[in-house]
């Protein structure tokens, strides 16, 4: 019996610091279910970052959410009022980010920051908190925690700052984690080791997770579902077995075929590792019809005139393109 | 960290043999010496007078020799005889030294204690028509010169509204520092504003500020417990910096309040060219200069866990 644990039905995010909002996310549907592990994918600045933030309540001004619903557990975090918003953020909700060295109050101990959770969230004291943050850091695989809950994020190592950061975002055991990036700014060696991490705790705790990354091979790899996004709509929606071995929309089949991979090239008889040209338009020169149009190999008079919607496809999944595979 | 002290204490030797041997070479190159000061004082002085004046001071001795005497004089702690009060200089610093640390306490107070404030809410209600206010007012504090606005104060508490004295050191309560302290500590005021507003604006950016918001934490809570001291930290040097200088930078105010300070004895022995009572004035504001800077690292080690002093 599968349990959806996060429903997005529609969500759009816009600029709003000019006379008219621009929309920078719209129309973003997915949903997640409870124990699963969502991927979503896409280049810098195709919005999946934003809607994390969105997710979490984290949009700051002029960012804003312009419209959809975010249904987390049934609730609509969307209109939540902010006191509710904060009493569900780090509690079924929470977030890791990118950047391990600096998402660390460098102040304080990582003691008493992952302690904070459960002041916060089950309403410990400092001394008994300090206890369930010992535990914590030990779950997160950090050797001798009893001695290291007083250490400093400057005496740690990128890794071990992010294994804090797993320590405090899955301190109250949320529905929902929300991974941002979490591997980007880490040694090659220890990515796969964060990775595992995460999704293991998750597991243990039925922890839904939101894998956001521009990695689509780690993603595959390790997700049940995967979104692409692109300029700031989902271009396509599929299991993470399908998205790798037949990629539906053009721009998800540029990242594939984009990816390093041994032997393949070769196969092929390619020299170089085959590159989208073009950039990602900005969210004010977002195209008329099909936003991918401009950078598409297939594209024909008719992607530009309408703008695209989501179609279901045979084989499962949905995609954005009116001439997919 | 006995090291750093240590090194500190080498430095602070180093930094007043430079300043004093740079006082002396000005001292022998602006004309006049104290002989002529009593003379341009109008005062009926005959030459012979004059003459032995400066024999008996050894005004007339060469450079060197008179360099090597006081630095003797100075490494055995001996600060000298005042040419114009004939007392040891040592005695007339020991009673004004006090007075000029209430006056710099008095106005670094009031510079934190307005100042952080102002920065810190301008900061949080940035681009309101607070923030616009505090900053044009930090701007005016910052440009206007102290000893006006000391006028300015002078005239309204004193002479208008007969609340506070007028100037004077009284009997040494807080009546009589209040408007002091105040006229010194516009300007530190309103850059610690201007700094403590840039502080906390870089601090509100930070990503742990974020990751504390995604903790689910109270408004109130995200400043006090991870907001404040971070961006105190960055304050910290601002306040030791003003706090250190307020000695030098009181002399123009001690000497419009009539307070009896090492600024005012500095400004009335550089008129009368009393090398002696100059030297032990300026050793004074150097040496609280390089101590305040001092506490400063200090109190770094206990704010900030990241520094460490080998």
């Amino acid at each position: 019996m599968t349990e959806t644990v996060l429903d997005v039905r529609d969500l759009a995010i816009s600029l709003c610091d000019g006379p008219t909002p621009v929309a920078a996310v719209e129309g973003v549907n997915f949903s997640i279910n409870r124990g699963e592990v969502f991927g979503l994918v896409g280049e810098s600045g195709c919005g999946k970052s934003l809607c994390a933030l969105a997710l979490a309540g984290l949009l700051k001004a002029p960012m804003a959410i312009s419209g959809g619903q975010i249904l987390l557990e049934g609730r609509d975090l969307s209109t939540l009022p902010p006191h509710e918003m904060r009493h569900l953020r780090g509690n079924k909700v929470s977030m890791i980010f990118q950047e391990p060295m600096t998402a660390l109050n460098p102040l304080m101990t990582v003691g008493d920051q992952i302690g904070e959770m459960f002041v916060l969230h089950r309403g410990l004291t400092a001394r008994a908190a300090r206890m369930k943050a010992i535990e914590a850091l030990e779950q997160v695989q950090v050797s001798s925690p009893e001695r290291r809950i007083n250490a400093y994020p400057h005496q740690l190592s990128g890794g071990m700052r992010q294994r804090v950061m797993i320590a405090i975002a899955l301190a109250c055991d949320p529905a929902l984690l929300i991974a941002d990036e979490p591997t980007t700014a880490l040694d090659v060696t220890i990515q796969a080791e964060i990775v595992e991490l995460v999704l293991d705790l998750c597991r243990a705790r039925g922890t839904a997770v939101m894998m956001i990354s521009h990695d689509l091979g780690l993603v595959a790899r390790i997700c049940n579902r995967v979104a692409v996004m692109y300029a700031g709509q989902i271009v396509e929606q599929r299991s993470a077995g399908d998205i790798f071995t037949a990629p539906a929309h053009p721009y998800t089949r540029g990242l594939v075929d984009a990816l390093p991979r041994l032997g393949r090239r070769l196969e092929r008889g390619q020299e170089r590792l085959t590159e989208i040209g073009g950039v990602v338009p900005a969210i004010r020169d977002f195209p008329q019809g099909c936003r991918f149009a401009p950078r598409c190999g297939r594209v024909t008079p008719e992607c530009g005139a309408a703008p695209v919607s989501m179609t279901d496809l045979n084989k499962g999944g949905r995609v954005r393109c009116l001439h997919h595979v | 960290m006995l090291n750093v002290l240590l090194r500190r204490l080498v430095q602070a030797a180093l930094t007043v043999f430079v300043v004093i041997t740079l006082v002396f070479l000005l001292f022998s190159v602006i004309p006049g010496t104290y002989a002529s000061s009593l003379q341009a004082d109008k005062r009926d002085v005959s030459a012979e007078v004059l003459e032995r004046i400066e024999t008996e001071l050894g005004l007339n001795d060469p450079l060197p020799q008179r360099f090597g005497r006081y630095m003797a004089g100075l490494a055995q702690g001996d600060l000298g005889i005042s040419y114009a009060t004939k007392r040891p200089v040592a005695d007339m610093l020991a009673g004004r030294i006090w007075a000029s640390f209430r006056l710099a306490c008095g106005a670094i107070l009031f510079a934190v204690c307005i100042g952080l404030p102002l920065g810190f809410f301008a900061a949080m209600r940035r681009g309101t028509w607070l923030d616009t206010a505090t900053m044009s007012l930090a701007v005016s504090g910052l440009s206007i010169p102290a000893f006006w606005a000391g006028l300015v104060l002078m005239y309204l508490f004193s002479l208008k509204l007969h609340w506070l004295p007028t100037f004077g050191y009284g009997s040494g309560g807080l009546r009589h520092l209040i408007l002091p302290a105040i006229t010194l500590g516009i300007a530190p005021m309103a850059l610690l504003a201007r700094t403590t507003r840039a502080a906390v604006l870089e601090t509100l950016n930070a990503d742990f500020i974020r990751t504390a918001r995604s903790k689910g934490m109270s408004e109130r809570r995200l400043v006090l417990r991870h907001l404040a001291r971070n961006a105190f930290v960055l304050v910290l040097t601002t306040i030791g910096l003003q706090f250190g200088s307020m000695l030098g930078g009181s002399v123009v105010i001690e000497k419009l309040f009539a307070w009896p300070g090492v600024g005012s004895l500095l400004i009335d022995s550089v008129g009368l060219r009393d090398l002696p009572a100059v030297q032990g004035a300026i050793l004074v504001i150097v040496l609280f200069f390089l101590l305040i800077n001092t506490l400063v690292d200090l109190a770094y080690l206990v704010v900030d866990p990241r520094i460490r002093y080998r």
